[in-house]
């Protein structure tokens, strides 16, 4: 480790203790949002794992992240509850390691078909094994409040900052970043890319469903409609673009600001939402790709200040 | 059985209506258009629209429905789309960029339509009677639907197959680079393409509202549905589209009928992954060399 990661590495951690200090300051309003925006930190960031490397656009979040809210909701009463995001995180990786190995070996177009429809997938194949049991939507009542769910929620993010660091540094980072480039240089210097792009895969799905398992207690009742919502992936989507890829801090640059407008927006005016989901999109596009990063750079550039 | 084979049958029809339109912009246009679903519900609308104001057939609707889609998807094409295609390094860049601008158009319209609409469910009655084939009997509008469907996609391969412009098509979806070569404008025939496409979606749109319930936030299915028919039938290939969408539509009615009405997604991703896992190419097209 140079000097450097160790500078980023305390700074990071004292940034952490400090949000961490939130709900003794705020139980209400500003914790609500604040753990909203420590969601999609989680789910942006890991997100960008697997898709800032590989180009590949993943709209599966909202299967994953359903997928672990279901894993709490039949499992709070009978197991301990610490096991349940363990438990989602398994289900979770199992899930994008099939939906990998059948989409990632094929150009980008099929994985982002595929995985555009995964959420609604799974959801008719739930509430069809529901109808035939007799069984709707469930109660998930504990003792576990906003505050906790906050605090999971940001050593999550810790450990995906941390994965996120650690993979960026090892061979399987390299790897990515060969296979983003030019997947055939990659193939040819006997990279094996449909391993590499699955692996990364399930630990962006795995991080997705463990955040659906920390969040079901948050909703209390749970039914597959709200659970595999698709909005949810693209909202993830836009906020990790927003932000840029290309660093890891990036994601978090797209989530602040987008909660903050989407809460603001559908206070006023909840039938817009989609509007401005659709307009963040076309931005993105034409304005500002690479997002917040790909602006710093550029802006790094014009001045000549900060080398790398 | 049979009555599942011909209720399939005549929503497949309007399936490969739509999945040509999809074909076109994809096939052609080389754009991937994840708008194309929101497209048809506004084709669906103006049907409704012009229906239940006016007590115009929606038949006749596609006279006025058919070209100002044209008009709009050559536009999107122009303005929106055209800048990507010159900006794009590689083909991959070109995809990335197009199914991030059409999502955020995709989104924009649903906005738009249900602040135009409200987000309730829309449905009409029109040509609701039965009509009798081979001793069962079938919705007449589905009938209706069916066979104008089956004249528009009948006129749409007679036109590409055996006229000059028809020709320069094909070009531009085998190779645009080649294409440019032999001289045909690469991009006027894309807007036209897609421009085409758009409007065969939408007029798909009117056909299918006349016996489906529609909403503003539908329009996705539909794109993902188009989707898994054009790639099971080999992108730019609409003898392949015809024939997955009959599949597709066969495959959705015997779920719908006989396992639940709930799972007619999971009928499609069934096909989809066995066409992932055993012809990725399509039904019809050839292996990559």
């Amino acid at each position: 480790m140079s000097t450097r990661d160790i500078r980023n590495l305390i700074l990071s951690a004292l940034a952490f203790g400090v949000v961490a200090l939130l709900p003794f300051y705020d139980t209400g309003y500003i914790l609500s949002i604040a753990t909203t925006m420590a969601m999609f930190t989680v789910l942006a960031t890991s997100w960008a794992l697997f898709s800032g490397p590989t180009h590949y656009i993943s709209l599966a979040t909202a299967a994953f992240f359903g997928l672990g809210t279901f894993v709490t909701g039949y499992g709070f009463q009978t197991m301990p509850y610490w096991s349940l995001p363990m438990i989602a995180a398994v289900l979770g990786a199992g899930l994008a390691g099939l939906v990998g190995m059948v989409t990632l070996r094929l150009s980008g177009v099929y994985f982002v078909i595929f995985t555009l429809g995964l959420a609604e997938l799974v959801r008719q194949l739930v509430t069809w094994v529901q109808n035939r049991t007799g069984q709707r939507g469930m109660y998930v009542l504990t003792s576990i409040t906003e505050s906790h769910i906050y605090w999971q929620l940001l050593g999550m993010a810790a450990l995906v900052f941390l994965v996120g660091w650690l993979i960026g540094r090892s061979r399987l980072g390299f790897a990515l970043r060969i296979i983003g480039n030019d997947e055939t240089v990659a193939k040819h210097s006997g990279i094996n890319t449909a391993l590499a792009k699955v692996l990364l895969f399930m630990v962006s799905g795995a991080a997705a469903a463990t955040v659906g398992a920390m969040l079901a207690p948050r909703y209390i009742y749970i039914e597959p409609s709200t659970a595999f919502a698709p909005l949810l992936s693209f909202q993830v989507v836009i906020m990790a673009l927003l932000g840029g890829t290309g660093r890891l801090w990036g994601p978090l640059a797209g989530v602040i600001p987008f909660t903050l407008l989407w809460e603001f927006i559908s206070r006023h005016a909840p039938n817009q939402t989609l509007l401005l989901l659709g307009l963040a999109f076309l931005l993105i596009v034409y304005v500002l790709p690479g997002g917040v990063v790909g602006l710093q750079a550029r802006l790094k550039r014009r001045f000549g200040q900060g080398g790398h | 059985m049979f009555f599942i084979l011909i209720t399939g049958l005549l929503l497949g029809g309007t399936y490969a209506l739509i999945a040509m339109g999809l074909n076109l912009q994809y096939g052609v246009a080389r754009i991937m258009n994840l708008a194309n679903g929101e497209m048809l519900v506004a084709g669906g609308f103006a049907a409704f629209w012009v229906y239940t104001a006016g007590q115009v057939s929606p038949i006749a609707a596609l006279i006025v429905v058919a070209p100002v889609a044209f008009v709009v998807n050559w536009l999107i094409y122009r303005i929106m789309l055209r800048p990507l295609v010159k900006r794009a390094k590689s083909r991959g860049a070109l995809e990335v960029d197009s199914i991030l601008a059409t999502f955020g158009l995709s989104f924009a319209l649903v906005g738009i339509m249900s602040w135009m609409f409200g987000g309730g469910y829309f449905n009409y009655s029109y040509l609701a009677q039965r009509v009798d084939i081979f001793g069962s009997s079938y919705g007449q509008n589905r009938v209706v639907a069916f066979s104008i469907a089956s004249l528009i996609a009948a006129g749409l391969w007679l036109w590409l197959s055996y006229t000059r412009a028809g020709l320069r098509m094909r070009a531009v979806a085998v190779s645009p680079e080649s294409a440019r070569l032999v001289g045909i404008d690469v991009t006027a025939v894309s807007a036209l393409a897609f421009g085409l496409g758009g409007a065969v979606t939408a007029t798909g749109g009117a056909l299918i509202s006349m016996f489906f319930t529609l909403d503003a936030s539908v329009g996705v299915l539909f794109t993902m549905k188009a989707l898994i028919i054009v790639i099971m039938g080999g992108v730019g290939d609409i003898r392949g589209t015809i024939v997955a969408a009959l599949i597709l539509g066969i495959a959705e009615t015997f779920v719908a009928r006989v396992i639940d009405p709930g799972l007619t997604l999971a009928a499609a991703y069934v096909l989809f992954l066995g066409i992932l896992l055993f012809r990725p190419q399509g039904l019809f097209g050839k292996k990559p060399t």
